[in-house]
């Protein structure tokens, strides 16, 4: 593809992504360019903020190791046995998906929230990004812990990462997959590199002493001063569930509509085992090396500089790129149910300004953790409720697609299973005082599926029958 | 030419890790290792885009 049609808007206002369609045959994708996807989206700039966060916490190196390989294992299984399926059999967006179940108004609240949650995460990466782009120019970004913008120039820097985001994801689907394939291959070296060459500055001589140094130096199970010990079941529940609102949430069904078989959600074990095992491993080392300089509040950018130089600043700058892109086009998906006769590339670049506009608070990247937990709370019990629907229900004889059968606007029974799955996710996470909202996100999936069975079965087999005993 | 700037890609990706080994064992300065890395990263972002991209699916 040449640089003109890159950069051709003509073509993004052609591009169909099949909002309100399923997926034809002849556009389904194969597994590679899925693994080029996930690659790119799961090594992502917060991968610099996620690993030193396990540093912080004190969690100790055995239980990093064990964690972090069962929680990837059960988040790709999530993918493959959960999400995937739903996607292929269908064809459609959740969005679509989810009117056809609850009717427009419904989703349209399930949708405004999604949108805004998405570009919530996009703006994190925007951040991410330009906390790079920052050192390059000269510009002090925010810490890991600050809230509020420190300067104007940095404010210019999010608008110029924010656009070439934003402009990527007006393509739609061909272009999100194409710019997160280039640079799938180089990212994980990157960030592998950077975390071997710290390794002798921490005292790693070779491999007889690498898990010496690892729990004496790094992850020493001890947390820093002010903050809450974490342990293996944080590990565990952080890598499988820190994106469950793509996986049991069946969000991602907007990405794995387009695959050929269920199968191909095993392509996530590349985004899992790169991204969210190699990459966090890397960055805890990072952040370690740069606790013992002196340095206690880190910026990502700082992180990659220190083990990679301007190649790391640059590998900072696109993993928020890949992984900002395919979420603004989420985001656009969303918005664009509630607006269906509005272009989506207008909605995604609305979309991301939106985002762009957020992204100077660096509040968004400190407290990335709480937004992704209640994003978490928000969507798993309707991913619990797509799911029954497609595959539960034609086996027990309930409807699918109830709303769009009936011709409901506002599908009651799934308003009410939502918010009672998630005031239930909410109460167990205040009782046991857990440190995320998304260590609830299988319980409340759970209660939302069972809920919704008990709702549904009352609305089609006792309310419907009232109402047909009524006309006869 | 193709076949040409698939070999610089790869030796692009190649020199953004091994570097790293040298560092390891000590032979490689942090300086020397990173500008061999950005070095790397030039060579394949500069020819990928032309090979990855030049045929349809």
């Amino acid at each position: 593809m040449g640089v003109q049609k890159w950069l051709n808007l003509d073509e993004a206002k052609k591009v169909n992504e099949y909002e309100r369609e399923p997926v034809p045959v002849s556009e389904v994708k194969g597994f590679k360019k899925f693994v080029g996807l996930v690659a790119g989206e799961h090594i992502a700039g917060t991968e610099f903020v996620i690993g030193p966060l396990f540093v912080i916490h004190g969690v100790a190196a055995a239980d990093l190791f064990l964690g972090l390989l069962l929680g990837n294992l059960l988040a790709t299984l999530s993918w493959t046995l959960i999400c995937a399926p739903a996607a292929v059999k269908t064809r459609l967006t959740i969005f679509f998906q989810l009117e056809k179940i609850c009717g427009f108004n419904l989703v349209s609240i399930y949708n405004f929230v999604n949108g805004l949650l998405y570009a919530v995460l996009a703006a994190a990466m925007i951040g991410v990004s330009a906390s790079a782009i920052g050192i390059l120019f000269g510009i002090k970004g925010p810490g890991l812990t600050s809230l509020y913008p420190e300067s104007f120039s940095w404010v210019l820097i999010i608008v110029a990462v924010g656009s070439v985001i934003a402009i990527v994801a007006t393509f739609g689907f061909d272009m999100v997959a194409k710019f997160s394939s280039l640079f799938a291959p180089w990212m994980p070296l990157i960030f592998l590199a950077a975390g071997l060459a710290v390794l002798p500055q921490l005292g790693v001589t070779g491999f007889d002493n690498f898990w010496d140094v690892a729990n004496t130096k790094i992850w020493t199970g001890v947390p820093l001063e002010g903050q809450s010990k974490y342990t293996f079941w944080h590990v565990m529940i952080f890598a499988w569930l820190c994106n469950n609102a793509m996986h049991i949430g069946l969000s991602d069904m907007s990405i794995y509509r387009y695959a050929r078989k269920p199968t191909y959600g095993l392509a996530s074990a590349f985004g899992m085992f790169i991204g969210h095992f190699m990459a966090w491993i890397a960055s805890g080392i990072l952040c370690a090396l740069a606790l013992t300089e002196g340095n206690s509040n880190p910026s990502p950018g700082e992180i990659a500089y220190m083990g990679a130089g301007i190649a790391g600043l640059i590998c900072v700058v696109v993993a928020g790129w890949t992984t900002a892109n395919p979420t603004i086009y989420r985001a656009g998906l969303a918005t664009q149910a509630l607006f269906p006769s509005m272009k989506r590339w207008k909605i995604t670049v609305a979309v991301g300004i939106i985002a762009m506009i957020m992204a100077c608070f660096p509040a968004i990247v400190s407290k990335l953790d709480q937004y992704l937990g209640l994003y978490a709370l928000v969507a798993a019990p309707v991913g619990a409720v797509v799911l029954i629907d497609i595959f539960l229900f034609p086996k027990i004889g309930l409807i699918s697609n109830f709303a769009e059968v009936a011709k409901l606007k506002f599908n009651f029974s799934v308003a009410l299973v939502w918010i009672l799955a998630m005031i239930a996710g909410y109460l167990l996470y205040d009782y046991f005082k857990l440190d995320f909202y998304f260590f609830m996100a299988v319980p409340s999936w759970i209660i939302a599926a069972v809920l919704y069975v008990l709702a549904a079965y009352f609305q089609q087999k006792v309310l419907l029958k009232k109402e047909i005993a009524q006309h006869l | 030419m193709k076949a040409v700037l698939k070999i610089i890609s790869y030796l692009g990706l190649a020199l953004t890790i091994i570097p790293v080994f040298f560092v390891l064992g000590g032979s490689l300065d942090d300086a020397s290792y990173k500008t061999l890395l950005l070095v790397g990263t030039l060579c394949w972002f500069f020819t990928a885009p032309f090979w990855m991209f030049g045929k349809k699916e």
